[in-house]
């Protein structure tokens, strides 16, 4: 039995030249839910359908792409919860932010909170769905991972730490079906109180060394870094030692 | 006693005017005696006094008074506490405490809450779970709120968010937009409170704030909203003042919600696959190691990323991509545990962003263990050989208790 699972993408933009392409975090969310339903993946899109970046996801081996046809700057979310909702699906993959637009990451939370479904963020890989339960692993900073139980239907975010998506192949690209349809338009607010600028190089933080005299400020430009107060362990036995260490070890919690 | 000289001008008088009576009594003692042959000797190493850089100054003018004084380095400065003793409105500020301390960027979150409250108002910490903070005076935080939180349990403290939102009904709500979990946080209160959050924000001015939007290619200004997601270095941590950090409570602890999401706990992972520049527990070696074999075991036991100095590199034991410092990786670690390295400044660079420095080292005076928290002197070998027989001990009786 496969679940029914939605993908939702976006059209992205490249960090460097700014065009258009498939969404990387979009891309593996399209990913993980081909791994998961395989042919039976959704792909759902709101949206210009006739964005050609579009087709990039079709290039992943998709045979169909379903687009909520609307203008730009238009909501998504009441058109993608109406569809999710009446579609009766089980999983929503999304991206954890969009490429392009504001890119707040607030969709997925939203959507979630509106559908009432319980939100996973930062899924990593699915490990199995029996009897209305998944098994995920959640991707922490530092390459950790964390294990999951959650009941379906529930939504999920990827971000870097899901697998990388496959290759876009030109010609399944050509050949996958954009199916559009055409949905009510609601405008967001943002687009009138927010304003768009291009991005500002970020002020680079000084080292500020508050010294009363000149000595400190002197020490302070020349200074090794250091702990300040280290404590020193001399002449135990190696046996003692390496006990100290471990209790700071534990201490820290990076020792299980 | 206070550090401050006090001059006495009367008696640097007397002790310059030799015909005065009291001449002799105002002279900087100075110790002498007769020696074996008749002669009479000075101590002159008694002379003097050390000045603030450490250099021995004699003063002949009959201004130094009272013998050598030796003066504190440094003293410590107090800080002016800022006190708010009736908030006339509430910053709240939920820091992520990434293994329960203030990181950097929760800091400079607390510094832009700081900025936003003034001297009317309060910042207000959440403080979820476990504490080891101890510097939140420092910090600038005027009221503190723990509660506990066991493991991942988001839809709860979104639940005891509301409550604070409720009890305290803040002007601004402030949370690190970082992977540690306030953004995660920060997104779904904003979902439950139906808020929208201005993300990534770098700068506030003004009653505008810029952040960062899409691939970061474009910034986003737009009026100061409720809810604020900060990026790191949004401003500068407090630093000049001291505050109260006064604990507060919540009238009734609010009611546990059922929780859709059931945390199962923290999986091992291959400590060797997680890249270095991310690790959060290394254990690096030097040239002071010569049984590497002993040395992968340890890594192992201890489940650390390995890590290496140049040496150990450039001698082949180690990889290029295990080179911690200048020229190869600078590593965040939480916890960086050294084993015969010497601590030279191409190394200390690339580990300046580590929170716990350990250093097993047999010289006690090399500069790791002036940078080191903890530092073992002993032989990096029967060290490493204790530590696996400690760690194997601990594990096992764990799991006896457990049982
Ligand atoms: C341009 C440049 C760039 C460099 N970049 C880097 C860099 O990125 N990273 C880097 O690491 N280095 C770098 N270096 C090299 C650096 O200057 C040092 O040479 C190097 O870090 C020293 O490595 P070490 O501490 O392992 O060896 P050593 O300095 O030889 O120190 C060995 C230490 O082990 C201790 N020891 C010996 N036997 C034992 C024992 N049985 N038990 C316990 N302790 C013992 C000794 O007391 C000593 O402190 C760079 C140098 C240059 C010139």
């Amino acid at each position: 039995m496969t679940i029914a699972t939605v993908a939702l993408v976006s059209i992205g933009a490249h960090p460097a030249s700014g065009r258009a392409r498939r969404a990387e975090q979009d891309a593996r969310a399209v990913e993980l839910g081909l791994q998961l339903a395989g042919d039976n993946l959704h792909v759902l899109h709101a949206g210009n359908p006739h964005e050609p970046a579009l087709r990039a996801y079709l290039g992943m081996g998709l045979e169909e792409l379903h687009v909520l046809e609307q203008a730009h700057g238009a909501d998504a979310l009441p058109v993608l919860r109406d569809y999710i909702r009446e579609a009766g699906v089980q999983v929503v993959l999304a991206g954890s932010q969009a490429e392009t637009g504001e890119g707040s990451g607030m969709l997925p939370y939203l959507l979630a909170e509106q559908l009432g479904w319980p939100l996973v963020v930062g899924v990593a890989q699915v490990e199995s769905i029996h009897n209305g339960v998944a098994l995920v692993l959640q991707g922490l900073p530092r390459g950790q991972r964390r294990r999951l139980k959650v009941r379906l239907p529930f939504m999920a975010t990827v971000d870097n730490a899901a697998p990388k998506a496959r290759q876009s192949a030109y010609g399944p690209a050509t050949r996958g079906v954009v199916d559009a349809e055409v949905v009510e338009v609601i405008v967001d607010e943002l687009s009138t109180v927010g304003v768009f600028q291009p991005a500002r190089p970020r002020p680079k933080r000084l080292k500020v060394i508050r010294a009363k005299s000149a000595a400190d400020r002197m020490k302070a430009a020349t200074a090794k870094a250091t702990g300040g107060s280290g404590q020193i362990l001399k002449g135990l036995s190696s046996e003692e030692g390496a006990q100290a260490i471990l209790k700071l070890l534990i201490e820290e919690g990076v020792v299980r | 006693m206070s550090d401050i000289i006090r001059r006495d001008p009367r008696a640097e008088w007397i002790a310059r005017n030799r015909l005065h009576p009291l001449h002799a009594a105002m002279q900087p003692a100075s110790a002498s005696w007769m020696g074996p042959n008749g002669v009479l000797r000075k101590n002159v190493h008694g002379l003097g006094f050390i000045g603030p850089n450490g250099i021995k100054r004699i003063d002949r003018s009959g201004a130094q008074q009272g013998g050598t004084v030796k003066r504190a380095a440094s003293e410590q400065v107090q800080l002016p506490l800022h006190q708010v003793p009736a908030p006339a409105f509430y910053i709240c500020v939920v820091p992520d405490m990434a293994g329960g301390r203030l990181a950097s960027h929760d800091r400079d979150v607390l510094g832009l809450a700081r900025q936003l409250a003034g001297s009317d108002g309060a910042v207000l910490a959440v403080v979820f779970g476990e504490c080891k903070e101890t510097a939140f005076a420092r910090a600038g935080v005027d009221r503190l709120l723990l509660l506990d939180s066991e493991g991942y349990a988001p839809e709860q403290r979104v639940h005891d968010l509301r409550a604070v939102d409720n009890q305290f009904a803040p002007r601004h709500w402030l949370l690190p937009d970082s992977r540690n979990g306030g953004a995660e946080l920060g997104r779904r209160l904003a979902a439950s409170l139906g808020q929208r959050p201005a993300t990534r924000v770098w700068q506030i001015k003004d009653g505008t704030c810029l952040g960062r939007a899409g691939a970061g290619l474009q910034d986003l200004a737009q009026p100061l909203p409720r809810l604020i997601l900060a990026a790191a270095e949004c401003a500068e941590p407090v630093s000049e003042t001291l505050h109260e950090a006064l604990p507060v409570q919540l009238p009734t602890d609010a009611p546990r919600c059922l929780p859709r999401i059931e945390d199962l706990g923290a999986v091992a992972v291959d400590p060797a696959a997680t890249p270095m520049a991310e690790a959060e527990f290394i254990l690096s070696g030097g040239n002071g190691i010569k049984d590497w074999g002993l040395f992968h075991r340890a890594a192992a036991a201890l489940g650390a990323t390995e890590g290496a100095s140049r040496v150990a590199v450039d001698d082949g034991f180690m990889g290029r991509e295990r080179q911690v410092g200048a020229s190869g990786t600078w590593v965040t670690a939480r916890v960086y545990v050294a084993v015969g390295i010497s601590g030279a400044i191409q190394h200390l660079q690339g580990i300046g962003g580590c929170d716990k420095v350990v250093a097993i080292n047999l010289d006690p005076g090399c500069d790791m263990i002036k940078r080191a928290d903890l530092s073992v002197i002993g032989d990096g070998a029967a060290i490493l050989q204790a530590l696996i027989a400690a760690v194997d001990n601990w594990r096992k009786s764990a799991r006896r208790d457990a049982a």
